[in-house]
């Protein structure tokens, strides 16, 4: 009964109107998002109408739900995926033009950290770090100079030789790190980096990711951390089911939350009530 | 510089893989090894097949009182006006008495004391398959369904019918077998080989995905896996044909000396087969190593 009427509305509701790109490029901006969809096959709209721009050297929190847009956020950067409608630029280019073939050289220009690591599981952490080196054509020379620099950066100088799997969580998250930041992108995205691990694990891995930033680093952190964004007092643009319902310079996890102490009593209290 | 890189990933790749290495090496060599004693015995058998169909003739007997004119003529009109002729050849009563003597039957002639054989034209046809065109051109069928000859020197024309048909359908038979053997060993082969290939690819497609991720071109990757196919190709290619020229050494160089069916004319020689051998192994698992990579590098 429900999938008759459901089809009936389908059938009845005229067409989405094809959403135009509304307002001009802004300038300057290492991301601009103008009007942007996504539809999946399956139906789903991962985004509806996103219109956000990122400026350089910002560090910016992306919170919401999980299925809340985040992730297609971050695919459509590193144009795993297509928009539907509108367009998208960063550092001033259309991703759109960018065909198939180019876009390794696009993500060349991207750091990126995933929830998951994705190291070369046979490699060492070194030659982790360095192929992201000799995938953009770099010489010996340059990974002998830059691999090691990072390394420390991240505090892995003692790990060199180690395979990703005598890694603990928060290590493995830390050659990410450092594959994605050895060839200095001026972007760098940051996909549920702290996903897998735990609180004081994260703290570590937000501090990397702040020192990138204060290199100049534009970042974006998709996360659902509360405590990490409460703390940090950054930018935080909030998506749920699929629209960016929040964009505030300097915000909570939540909106209102700036009080972070008296919103973790609150909600202690909460907790306690419904123990009791 | 680059080349140097690529050859040194695919070394660390076949390291770290070992035992999948080894598997995809193990089956090409099985698969050469197959094939490097199969396609010989194929050729041989065609060859041979092909050497029982040159037994396929047209006698064509002359009558007794036939002068050498005649015999001239009715040659001339065999080997220019039939279509399909391919060697005619003249044997003479006196010729054919000395074969039966030879053979040993000298005895009965002796007896008759004249000579009954009739002088032969013995005609090859061009093609096996064309000998049903000669036999009718030389003996064409009446209306009434006899036969009469082409020519009044002519006595009688035999083809010995039930010998031809039964070579030609056996022969064809062999023939087609084989060829069906030989294409289907050859698709089992290449699949067996694609598997493989699949298996160790797909073992390693999140490293693929990963180096995409990474900003590495789809050839940056694949490199790599070709070199790496060339490596597996030639490692179990040359392993087989070194095996293969042993086993053809010491077995059958010297049942060849005794037996004509094995060094039958028409076998492929021994360098040009392992140069195919080596090529297809090479080949394939490069190749293979190189598509088989392209379902993973769509990141």
């Amino acid at each position: 009964m429900a999938a008759t009427e459901r089809h009936i509305r389908r059938r009845t509701a005229p067409a989405p109107p094809r959403q135009r790109v509304v307002g001009d490029p802004v300038p300057g901006a290492v991301i601009d998002f103008r009007s942007v969809s996504k539809k999946y096959p399956s139906g789903d709209m991962g985004l509806e109408d996103a219109t956000f721009a990122v400026h350089p050297g910002e560090f910016v929190f992306l919170v919401g739900a999980t299925g809340s847009g985040k992730s297609t956020i971050m695919r459509l950067l590193i144009k795993e995926i297509e928009p539907s409608y509108g367009s998208i630029a960063v550092a001033g280019r259309d991703l759109a033009a960018i065909t198939r073939k180019k876009i390794p050289y696009y993500r060349r220009n991207l750091g990126v950290v995933f929830q998951d690591f994705k190291l070369l599981p046979n490699r060492t952490v070194h030659d982790n770090v360095a192929y992201a080196l000799q995938v953009t054509g770099g010489s010996r020379r340059d990974v002998r100079e830059k691999v090691p620099d990072i390394l420390r950066l991240t505090g892995l100088s003692t790990k060199l030789h180690n395979l990703p799997d005598q890694l603990s969580g928060g290590e493995q998250q830390r050659v990410s790190v450092a594959r994605a930041f050895v060839n200095h992108p001026p972007l760098l995205l940051a996909d549920e980096p702290t996903g897998n691990l735990d609180p004081e694990t994260s703290v570590g891995i937000m501090q990397l990711l702040y020192r990138i930033n204060r290199t100049g680093t534009t970042v974006v952190v998709a996360t659902h951390d509360k405590a990490m964004v409460d703390n940090m007092r950054r930018r935080v643009i909030e998506v749920a089911s699929g629209r960016i319902v929040r964009d505030e310079k300097t915000g909570g996890y939540s909106a209102g939350d700036l009080d972070v102490n008296q919103s973790t009593r609150e909600f202690g209290a909460l907790w306690r009530e419904g123990l009791e | 510089m680059r080349f140097g890189f690529f050859l040194r990933e695919s070394l660390r790749a076949l390291r770290r893989n070992a035992v999948p290495s080894f598997a995809a090496v193990a089956t090409v060599l099985v698969t050469v090894l197959v094939l490097g004693v199969f396609i010989p015995v194929v050729q041989a058998t065609t060859g041979a097949a092909n050497e029982i169909r040159e037994k396929v003739l047209v006698d064509v007997y002359l009558k007794s009182d036939a002068s050498q004119a005649d015999i001239e003529r009715v040659r001339q009109k065999i080997a220019t006006e039939t279509p399909g002729v391919g060697r005619v050849e003249f044997i003479s009563k006196e010729q054919a008495i000395k074969a039966e003597r030879e053979a040993g039957r000298g005895e009965f002639y002796d007896l008759l004391g004249s000579n009954p054989l009739p002088d032969l034209l013995r005609v090859t046809p061009e093609r096996p398959d064309d000998i049903v065109q000669v036999r009718d051109a030389l003996a064409p069928l009446t209306p009434s369904g006899q036969r009469t000859v082409a020519d009044s020197a002519i006595d009688e024309v035999k083809d010995r019918k039930e010998n031809t048909d039964k070579i030609l359908s056996a022969t064809r038979v062999v023939k087609l077998t084989m060829g069906l053997l030989a294409g289907l060993l050859a698709l089992a082969s290449l699949l067996l080989v694609a598997n493989t290939i699949r298996l160790s690819m797909y073992a390693r497609r999140r490293e693929v995905e990963v180096m995409k991720l990474v900003g590495a071109t789809d050839w940056f990757i694949r490199w790599p896996f070709v070199i790496e196919g060339v490596i597996v190709g030639a490692l179990g290619g040359i392993t087989a044909i070194l095996l293969l020229a042993v086993v053809k050494v010491s077995l059958v160089d010297p049942l060849a000396d005794d037996f004509s069916l094995i060094a039958a004319p028409e076998t492929m020689n021994f360098p040009l087969l392992v140069a195919v051998l080596l090529g297809a192994a090479v080949g394939v698992s490069a190749l293979g190593s190189g598509l088989s990579l392209r379902r993973f590098l769509r990141v």
